[in-house]
């Protein structure tokens, strides 16, 4: 049977901003079918994206939804989440706005482990702005602000998350939007900072200068650099040039608890801090 | 009953009144001369079930209470020049989304980093204009301990009220005095709470005008599943651009506030009656002021003072009588004039304002005043 989508958009906001073909829109679909997945209510849970053409997405869905300033999100969405931690916390970020003028809270976001899941849809330029490069742009491609082409080197956002300290990192590409879904899903089920970065096509902006300006070519290029996990483990470094390693890159189970660099372990922050109420409370 | 008399400091007092007034959410980055708040509200907010959190910046402390707002908490965070600088970008955002909070500047020396540890009130300014686009303003002043009690419960009640952030200004020497003084009782005080939705999720708008100026606010989880954006928008939340809708918007921010300023503007009179030299005065240097006063009564001037306990909106009836009939007024500041230059507007012609305005870090002497008093006669 057909996921019914209309169970989770505000229909009547639809046609959607996006261009046709755009990467974003598989993320939405995977997103909302991993809200079904979890069997949510829509009241229990809160959307918060920043500024760009993906943090539009919330404002589609039928759910509580924050709109806020250009890479703040996961600011707003920690005073939502420690203020309700019943509730289930959801942040759409693209790759600008999450690690360019979001990076001090992106980390921070990570460090705390709070259980939330910030989904990145990577498209490797400033879409909404007319496609300036980003932090993720490959060296060498052009955008409207380097037009002999990229010399600033890039973020691996997977591995920025896992150093910073974020419990479930995963990667797939929007060309597989089934496997956004189960990285998404278990985003949602761990217990602690989930990030998952969705490699998606921005063929308008980012497309159009590279000489893929429609969603098909810019999505085989997307497809071209793939390279699973297992694979790239087996594979030497200079092969990997040029690729983007899709996969779980940490996968931890729910009971065990993530260790920081003293070899502390790390509790979810929002049972961290009700440790800390119950301590207060205490009658001496 | 047991009174609670005992010492407290201007900081401390901040976050006592803050959680008498239901505050139970802050976010905050350490900046002197402010962190003696936020330290108050780490030791109090989790035993009264609430949360103190340390964020990375002020820039994120402003976004993570707004955040704590929509989900239905009172909130606060405090802060000093610079990070009340960072702030602005989301107290925009908090103006534009209506969203109820309370912003505590213990004001210092600036630009910049200028003076972290001394005495200024360098922000009066940046109080009103300080994030872009247009807003309606609330800030208010104390000048004595007791005060500060006061008008920080008075500070979440306007939140509440009026749907948008309060600035509470102090500066260091209020910030930092301590003395012994008496709480006052829990039970009379007058605690106001945002205005709840009457209508089922299906007839309900975030922005609905239909209930007047300050609309009904629902929070987040609890059934209304709505949008809210830092971009302008119509009554349902969603984005538009539609110029007579934002026109429209704009203007009833600006008169949810106007509209009522005569419940909001707040000052005292000292020494007025008879008094034909003014001193026009708020926060520290009030209490300066004050003294000078006395000082010039004893040697048989008329002088007396008028003093702010909220700064924006300023009494503009009253300052314009003022203007029309007294001789002189003098206005001592901790700055290079951000409120003289206001109040020259008002008297145009009609009166000689005198400014006294001092940076250094030092406070304004009594003595000071009273050479610019004897200048004025
Ligand atoms: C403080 C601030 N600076 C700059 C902007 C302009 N701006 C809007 S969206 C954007 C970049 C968006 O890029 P990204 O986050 O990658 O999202 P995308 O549009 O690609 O999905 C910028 C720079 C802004 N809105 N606010
Ligand atoms: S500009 Fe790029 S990111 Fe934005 S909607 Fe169009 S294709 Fe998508
Ligand atoms: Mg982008």
């Amino acid at each position: 049977m057909a996921f019914e989508y209309e169970k989770y958009l505000r229909m009547d906001k639809i046609p959607h901003l996006w261009c046709p073909g755009c990467g974003i829109g598989v993320v939405l679909k995977a997103m909302l079918r991993a809200v079904e997945n979890m069997g949510w209510n829509k009241d229990d849970v809160a959307f918060v994206s920043g500024i760009g053409c993906t943090s539009r997405a919330p404002g589609y869905i039928d759910c509580n939804t924050l709109h806020t300033t250009h890479g703040r999100a996961l600011a707003f969405a920690t005073g939502i989440k420690l203020a309700r931690p019943a509730k289930h916390v959801v942040i759409f970020s693209g790759d600008g706005d999450a690690t360019a003028i979001g990076g001090n809270h992106f980390i921070h976001a990570c460090r705390r482990n709070i259980n939330m899941t910030l989904v990145v849809v990577n498209n490797n330029t400033y879409g909404m702005t007319g496609g300036q490069h980003s932090p993720t742009t490959p060296i060498g491609y052009k955008t409207s602000t380097t037009v002999y082409g990229n010399i600033d080197p890039t973020f691996d956002i997977c591995m920025l998350a896992r150093g910073a300290g974020a419990s479930y990192v995963a990667r797939a590409t929007v060309n597989k939007g089934k496997q956004l879904e189960k990285y998404i899903t278990k985003g949602f089920e761990h217990n602690g900072f989930s990030v998952i970065v969705a490699t998606a096509n921005c063929h308008t902006q980012f497309g159009r200068k590279n000489k893929m300006g429609d969603p098909i070519s810019a999505r085989k290029w997307i497809a071209d650099r793939e390279i699973p996990l297992e694979k790239a483990r087996e594979m030497k470094a200079e092969e990997l040039k040029d690729r983007v390693i899709t996969g779980e890159f940490i996968t931890e189970e729910p009971e065990k608890t993530r260790w920081d660099n003293y070899n502390h372990p790390v509790h979810e922050y929002t049972e961290a801090y009700q440790t800390i109420r119950d301590k207060a409370q205490e009658k001496k | 009953m047991k009174k609670s008399v005992r010492f407290y400091s201007g900081a401390e007092l901040v976050a006592i009144a803050a959680v008498d007034a239901g505050c139970r959410f802050f976010g905050g980055y350490p900046i002197t001369p402010s962190s003696e708040i936020a330290e108050t509200m780490s030791l109090m907010l989790p035993k009264v079930g609430g949360t103190y959190i340390q964020m990375e910046d002020e820039i994120a402390a402003m976004g993570s209470i707004i955040g704590a707002s929509l989900a239905g908490e009172k909130v606060l965070t405090a802060t000093s020049g610079p990070g009340f600088s960072l702030k602005q970008e989301n107290i925009g955002y908090a103006y534009m989304a209506e969203v109820p909070c309370v912003i505590c500047n213990v004001m210092r020396g600036g630009p910049s980093t200028g003076l972290p540890t001394a005495l200024a009130q360098a922000d009066i300014m940046q109080a009103k204009w300080g994030t872009h686009g247009d807003h309606p303003v609330i800030a208010l002043t104390p000048a004595y301990l007791e005060e500060i009690y006061e008008l920080t419960i008075k500070a979440f009640n306007f939140a509440e009220i009026y749907r948008m952030p309060i600035m509470l200004l102090l500066d260091e020497v209020i910030a930092h005095l301590s003395a012994a003084i008496e709480l006052p009782d829990k039970e009379r005080l007058v605690i106001k709470n945002r205005r709840r939705p009457t209508v089922p999720p299906e007839k309900y708008y975030p922005y609905d005008t239909a209930y007047g100026d300050v609309p009904p606010m629902a929070n987040f989880f609890e059934g209304y599943r709505f949008h809210v954006t830092g971009l302008s928008h119509d009554k349902t939340g969603f984005p538009t651009t539609d110029p007579e809708i934002v026109q429209a918007d704009q203007e009833r921010h600006l008169r949810k506030v106007n509209s009522k300023k005569s419940e909001i503007v707040d000052y005292e009179y000292y020494k007025m009656k008879d008094a034909d030299i003014v001193i026009f005065a708020y926060g520290s240097t009030a209490r300066a002021a004050r003294v000078a006063v006395d000082n010039a009564r004893s040697l048989g001037i008329n002088v007396g003072m008028m003093r702010l306990r909220v700064i924006w909106p300023l009494p503009d009836a009253e300052i314009l009588k003022l203007c029309s009939k007294s001789k002189a007024i003098i206005i001592p500041e901790m700055n290079m004039g951000q409120l003289s230059e206001v109040i020259e507007r008002y008297a145009a012609d009609r009166t000689k304002i005198m400014r006294i305005n001092h940076v250094g870090g030092v406070p304004i002497h009594p003595t000071d005043i009273l050479n610019v008093i004897k200048e004025a006669l």
